[in-house]
């Protein structure tokens, strides 16, 4: 888990931003911005306690 | 404004802090050092620091205060470089005030004025911090209830700026439905909401900064000065000194008011100070900008009157979706839950024989009451103002004893060598400045975040003179802290 946190997590904070740049570049549209800063949000809260210091206790 | 962040890396020198500085208020629990220096063993790296600042000054008030700066006319150089200059201006104070003082004596703000004040005017002091403590929350709460309003549609009025009333039955008791389920979790404990704000913080940032990129995306433009800029002739409240002043005193109370002794007694070195530019320039400005543009956009594309604003559930809605009602929720629940819970502590401090379940419970009405009351929230730039007006001149009496006392022949912790409960000095020295600055903030057309610096200055000044005055028989020149300069 903690080694599956390790990538995930940090990966969640980055689906957080990228997403808002990508759709300030028109990469991509305002939907499927929305849904992937949600889905990114699920993973952040579900993971980040295995990655940061002091988040699972 | 402060969020609590958990058992994590800072969590001791949280433990012996933020929460458990009200604790050590006459009649109050136990705490960790709490009465002592703080040990060589029990200090903390530089990396919990920058971590618990930056994660504190992202709060659910930062989605409010950027619109306000939009709403009062704010231009874009004014907030740009006004507000780098006074965050500027915060960390220096916190660097080479609060946490000077912090590491040479390592004691909590609350022990270091009883050693100072004596116990009864602490318990004053407390009572202060206390009330202001609950409607800071009932800010929250009201910032809460704009998110979580959004789901029921027209059903739930959202307030403007320049409401001061509950708009309707609906928002009362959405407010004290999210009231009394934050009061009902602090009389719990605030453990679950110390680790969900711990562990929001940096998602909540950039949250923030997904906001403002969207903005710019939708506003077709990323040039700040251009969006930010209000119309010709629209009414400007303030200025690029009123923005410098409010960066700098919006935590007047925590850095010139002394209130983070209590986090930094635990930093290995004063250079830990910097550790607030984190906060400062990723919550207090980052935040603050991208919260703006979300305002400013919708000024744009709804003609909503800037006079007026938006509240930020539906705008975050708007730009980023379910998420960004996530984050405005999160945002105030985390920070609202252990400013109720500190207030608790601060009331229990008044009446030691109450329960701190009463005390939290007393607490969390007066807050829920406040919260459904959109007046605190929808004047926050003056309410913070105040907040550091009424609360940080106690800081320059801490100043003055650390500092002067010795060069003007002062005796330092003066009620501890005297044995009294009550310094009179302390009291006239810090009650003058308020009431003439309170009284200059009702009847002049001024900004009440112009005036923590005057009150803080005067404070120190009447304390000197005061202190000769009334403490002669002190044994005057003598320092009880090697410390001390």
């Amino acid at each position: 888990m903690k080694a599956l946190a390790k990538i995930l997590a940090p990966l969640a904070l980055a689906a957080t931003v990228v997403p808002a740049l990508l759709f300030l570049f028109k990469a991509i549209g305002e939907g499927p911005m929305k849904a992937t800063m949600l889905g990114a949000a699920v993973v952040w809260f579900v993971f980040s306690p295995h990655w940061m210091k002091g988040g699972s206790q | 404004m402060e969020r609590v962040v958990n058992k994590s890396s800072f969590c001791a020198a949280l433990k012996g802090s933020r929460i458990l500085e009200s604790e050590e208020i006459p009649g109050g629990a136990g705490g960790e050092f709490e009465r002592e220096p703080v040990p060589e063993k029990a200090r903390k790296g530089s990396s919990a620091f920058w971590g618990m600042y930056a994660g504190e000054h992202t709060a659910g008030t930062e989605f409010m205060i950027g619109p306000l700066f939009v709403a009062w006319g704010a231009s874009a150089f004014d907030m740009i470089l006004g507000l780098l200059l006074g965050n500027l201006l915060a960390v220096l104070t916190w660097r080479f005030l609060t946490a000077e003082i912090a590491t040479a004596r390592r004691l909590t703000l609350y022990y270091q004025l009883e050693k100072i004040c004596g116990r009864n005017l602490v318990v004053l002091y407390n009572l202060f911090n206390g009330i202001l403590f609950c409607f800071l929350a009932g800010a929250m709460v009201t910032v809460s209830a704009t998110a979580v309003g959004v789901p029921f549609g027209e059903s739930v009025k959202m307030p403007t700026f320049d409401q001061t009333w509950p708009t309707g039955f609906v928002w009362c008791l959405l407010c004290v439905a999210i009231g009394a389920a934050m009061t009902f979790v602090a009389v719990r404990g605030y453990g679950f909401v110390a680790r969900v704000g711990h562990l929001a913080a940096p998602w909540m940032l950039l949250v923030f900064v997904a906001c403002g990129v969207v903005m710019l995306a939708k506003l077709d433009s990323t040039n700040l000065f251009e969006l930010i800029d209000p119309p010709e002739g629209a009414p400007r409240r303030i200025g690029f000194w009123g923005i410098v002043f409010f960066a700098w005193f919006c935590n007047a109370a925590v850095h010139l008011g002394m209130s983070d002794l209590s986090i930094l007694r635990f930093a290995r070195k004063p250079s830990y100070g910097w550790a607030s530019a984190a906060g400062m320039f990723l919550g207090h400005y980052v935040a603050w900008i991208c919260a703006a543009l979300l305002l400013v956009y919708w000024v744009r594309q709804f003609g909503v009157d800037p006079q007026k604003g938006a509240m930020p559930g539906p705008m975050v809605f708007d730009a980023v979706g379910v998420t960004g009602l996530l984050c405005v929720a999160v945002a105030g629940w985390t920070t609202a839950n252990p400013t109720i819970y500190r207030a608790g502590l601060a009331f229990q401090g008044m009446f030691p024989k109450m329960t701190r379940t009463t005390a939290t419970i007393i607490a969390g009405a007066v807050c829920t009451v406040a919260g459904v009351f959109p007046a605190v929230a929808m004047k926050l730039l003056d309410f913070v103002g105040l907040y550091g007006t009424i609360l940080a001149p106690v800081g320059a009496v801490i100043v003055v004893d650390h500092f002067l006392a010795r060069r003007l022949g002062l005796a330092t912790d003066y009620a501890e060598r005297q044995g009294i409960r009550f310094n009179v000095a302390v009291l006239l020295a810090w009650a003058i400045p308020v009431a003439i600055g309170l009284a200059i903030y009702r009847t002049q057309d001024i900004n009440s975040f112009m005036l923590p610096l005057p009150c803080w200055l005067a404070c120190g000044a009447l304390y000197i003179l005061f202190s000769k005055l009334m403490n002669r028989g002190a044994g005057s020149g003598l320092s009880s802290d090697p410390s001390c300069p």
